[in-house]
């Protein structure tokens, strides 16, 4: 079914092959395309806050507005832009990493892909009725006395995507444990599949504990249940526990794959191998496993009393010994080697003093005395901008650069790449770390306008025109897409000439079974082992035969569809009972699709040995 | 490779539902899912217990819980995982209708859980006035136990399902992997009614 569909041509032949497609690099690019129009729409976002904060007491948007802006762009930073970005580069590359033709599950994947992007769609949908305007952590009672249907689309929106993200996770665990090639043992993993397994079990466990609450929220908003109502003895904290025993681990799973794309790039443009490879895979488990144990870091100001809040400082703390043990393995990596700067490497490099900041305003702020000071202020988003834009978006755009050759056969375009580093680089400083300082001398976040001659009128223009040069930098890193996809100098497969890991074993971009003969690996960074002993291609480590592959299928699709439609009524339904129609109606929509899946069988198809040998290679 | 999903009983290896790749996915996909559903039902539990005592001035845990249904509930669900560990070890023989007969009794104890579960709902609302709006326990209480409801409806409707392709076509490389997967499904549904049981109705009965 792939074969056929890929010889038939025409725009309705392409589209039906993405809507269906099962193959691990498409839909990874699908996620790509989708976390990046999110990115754009967030940045938008962020562009308006900055306008609305450029003086004082300025009315470029209203208050109400102004709540809504603020809301939806750190929703869609973090739900609907990073994460998905990082599940598109982990779909794509991991796979090729460990010598495997597809994933675990193609299936499911197709079908997180869709519930995250029809979840955030659903989301976006609120701007035409109302945004929801609680805050991207959505506190109760706030949240719960918000007026209009804003908060009922956060809940909705977030919990298709979410339930997609989980997909994602549980996908990804299962096809590192099972699907390794031969040879190919955990410690000969390449970082960027270690960080991918274990930001997928965090997760796996991170992410129900959100469901949960998008449930609480939603049944004391739709259905009159009382969890965070106090009147009937409900409790609003509840809320921000569950809230954030999945969001600190998010923090984490959003950089803890980059931390693994950097353990990529230095290496090859070092031409040295990772230094202390034993010591980042332990330093990720530990990050991983501190990372549950310190949720209430962000509530010290809510009355947890002086023995929970030293725990959780004291806990907090601790993520910065395995934080700094990869900062210097990423050092003695570079140290002594011999360095090609190119845009990949630009990235990394700034990411290092840049993410090193934001740790340690995360160790001031773990200080719970102190964090009385900081909380609620713009010291806390300076401190967070610069771990996620300066970890985890300076991470995306190293991997984008330095995956984009593998991903789509040509190379990015060096000198718009450069331009779009540097614009981008500085304004990112510009814009946040004055915001250190406007928190420290007393300036709220989320407040609609500042008041003028209080010392804040500066720091606050300085901010807004570094997010002017940061939208440059973006809009300069687009039009290098388009040229690169237009005119860009062709990639051969191992296209930086110095690749060490699987996936620069194939060709530029991969064909859709990725390995003709799955491949034997015979250590750590296996092509440079076969590299340096002569070798053009890595050992196969089977006789060329027959390729099992998945059928591609439009029932995620649709059942994401019957999903959609079903949030939609369930939405509304509070108005008028009519809407149940609608929450039936796309009920029976998944639910049926589900039935055809489970009925009809499908045993996936074969690629004869006649045909690759046809193919060469 | 060859992908033969045969039926034939002599070729079937001793444990079908390992013998393929897609077979060893799908058993282990279903364990990290289970990790998860654990975090789920943890969070459920944490917001009961934070909430058992928030009556707000309705029934109280020590009124509304009687130990007689609960535990004629605990007991069917015990035996239906029991005699889905017999309709498994009856698959790993390749021995179908024996399988059939016991994942039916299964399935069978499982919706005479539920009719049970409906009824004791119907009681507290009708004998209590003890809804899911009523206090914020009522929230909590219907929704940690409805949602082990919920998985219970998921899984019968499931294993019902199952039974019903395959009834004719016997067991093959291709299904036998999804039996065992609704097995340890519904193991875990057991296991958390078990702790349901101690820590929602044991517990609130002392306390
Ligand atoms: C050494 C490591 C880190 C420490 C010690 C740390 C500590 C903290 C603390 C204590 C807060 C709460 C401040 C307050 O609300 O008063 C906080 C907020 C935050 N941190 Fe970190 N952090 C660290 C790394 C990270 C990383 C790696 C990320 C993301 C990639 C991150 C993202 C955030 C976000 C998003 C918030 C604000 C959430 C909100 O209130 O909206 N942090 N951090
Ligand atoms: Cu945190």
């Amino acid at each position: 079914m792939g074969m056929t569909s890929a010889q038939k041509s025409g725009f309705g032949a392409t589209l039906w092959d993405w809507l269906t497609t099962v193959d691990h690099k498409k839909i990874g690019i699908l996620y790509l395309a989708g976390g990046g129009f999110f990115f754009l729409l967030g940045g938008l976002e962020a562009v308006i806050i900055r306008i609305q904060l450029i003086s004082p007491e300025n009315n470029f948007i209203s208050a109400g507005l102004y709540n809504e802006m603020i809301t939806m762009h750190g929703t869609t930073m973090i739900f609907l832009a990073a994460m998905p970005i990082l599940l598109g580069l982990m779909n794509f590359i991991m796979p090729l990493q460990i010598g495997a033709r597809d994933v675990a599950f193609p299936f499911l994947n197709s079908l997180g892909f869709w519930l995250f992007l029809f979840g955030g769609l659903l989301l976006n949908l609120s701007w035409f009725t109302g945004a929801p305007d609680a805050g991207w952590t959505n506190y109760a009672p706030l949240s719960i006395q918000s007026p209009g249907h804003g908060i009922d689309f956060y809940i909705m929106g977030l919990q298709l995507s979410g339930a997609g993200t989980l997909m994602g996770g549980i996908n990804f665990i299962v096809t590192i444990v099972l699907m390794r090639a031969p040879g190919m043992t955990y410690m000969r993993m390449p970082l960027f599949t270690w960080t991918t397994f274990v930001a997928s079990i965090l997760i796996l466990f991170a992410f129900p504990a959100l469901t949960v609450g998008l449930f609480l929220m939603m049944f004391d908003r739709m259905f009159g249940s009382a969890f965070f109502d106090a009147a009937l003895g409900g409790n609003a904290i509840i809320w921000q526990h569950l809230f954030w025993i999945f969001g600190h681990p998010e923090v984490y799973i959003l950089i803890l794959p980059v931390f693994g794309v950097f353990s990529e790039v230095f290496p090859t443009f070092a031409k040295k191998r990772l230094f202390g490879y034993t010591a980042m895979v332990f330093a990720t488990f530990l990050i991983a496993f501190l990372g549950f144990m310190v949720w209430a870091h962000h509530m010290f100001t809510v009355g947890l009393g002086p023995v929970a809040n030293s725990i959780f400082a004291v806990a907090t703390m601790a993520i910065a010994v395995p934080t700094g043990i990869k900062i210097f393995n990423w050092l003695f990596t570079l140290w002594g080697g011999s360095i090609k700067i190119n845009t990949a490497m630009l990235w990394s490099l700034a990411f290092i003093p840049s993410f090193t900041i934001g740790g340690m305003t995360g160790v001031m702020l773990a200080s719970a005395v102190a964090d009385y000071q900081y909380h609620d202020t713009y010291f806390v988003i300076g401190h967070f901008h610069y771990v996620i834009v300066g970890g985890t978006v300076f991470g995306i755009l190293a991997g984008l650069h330095y995956w984009w050759p593998k991903m789509f056969g040509r190379y990015l375009h060096e000198g718009l790449g450069q331009l779009s580093f540097w614009t981008f680089f500085v304004g990112f400083h510009l814009t946040f770390f004055i915001q250190h300082f406007l928190g420290l001398m007393g300036m709220p976040r989320r407040y609609w306008v500042f008041l003028e001659n209080q010392g804040l009128d500066t720091g606050n223009l300085i901010s807004t025109i570094g997010a002017f040069f940061m939208s440059f930098g973006v809009i300069v890193f687009l039009i290098n897409i388009i040229y690169t996809t237009i005119k860009g100098k062709k990639a051969s497969g191992d296209a930086w000439g110095s690749g060490r890991t699987l996936e620069w074993a194939i060709s530029s971009p991969p064909v859709h079974y990725n390995f003709k003969q799955l491949p034997l690996v015979r250590g750590l960074d296996p092509l440079w082992i076969e590299k340096t002993e002569g070798n053009k291609k890595v050992t196969p480590a089977e006789p060329l035969d027959e390729i099992h592959m998945p059928n591609g299928s439009i029932l995620p699709f649709i059942m994401t569809i019957g999903f959609t439609i079903a949030s939609y009524g369930f939405i509304y339904q509070t108005e008028s009972k009519y809407w149940l129609i609608a929450v039936y109606a796309g009920m029976a929509i998944a639910l049926i699709s589900m039935l055809i899946r489970s009925l009809k069988d499908d045993h996936g198809h074969h690629i004869s040995k006649e045909e690759l040998e046809r193919v060469g290679d | 490779m060859s992908h033969d999903h045969s039926i034939d009983p002599k070729n079937m290896p001793k444990d079908p539902s390992k013998a393929t790749t897609e077979g060893k996915h799908k058993f282990m996909g279903l364990w990290i899912f289970l990790g998860g559903e654990t975090v789920l039902f943890a969070c459920l539990f944490g917001t009961y217990l934070a909430l058992k005592d928030s009556a707000a001035g309705g029934p109280t845990t020590q009124e509304l819980y009687g130990l007689g249904l609960v535990f004629l509930m605990t007991v069917l669900l015990l035996t239906s995982s029991l005699t889905s560990v017999y309709a498994i070890y009856h698959m790993k023989n390749n021995d179908f209708k024996k399988m059939q007969l016991w994942m039916g009794i299964t399935a069978l104890l499982g919706l005479a859980f539920l009719a049970c579960e409906i009824y004791e709902f119907a009681h507290y609302i009708h004998d209590y006035g003890f809804t899911f709006r009523s206090s914020a326990f009522g929230s909590a209480f219907y929704t940690l136990v409805g949602f082990h409801g919920g998985h219970v409806v998921f899984g019968l409707s499931w294993i019902i399902t199952l039974m019903v392709r395959n009834a004719k076509r016997g067991l093959d490389l291709y299904n036998a992997p999804k039996f065992n997967t609704f097995a340890l499904y519904w193991h875990f549904i057991d296991v958390v009614w078990v702790f349901i049981f101690t820590v929602v109705y044991l517990m609130g009965m002392v306390s």
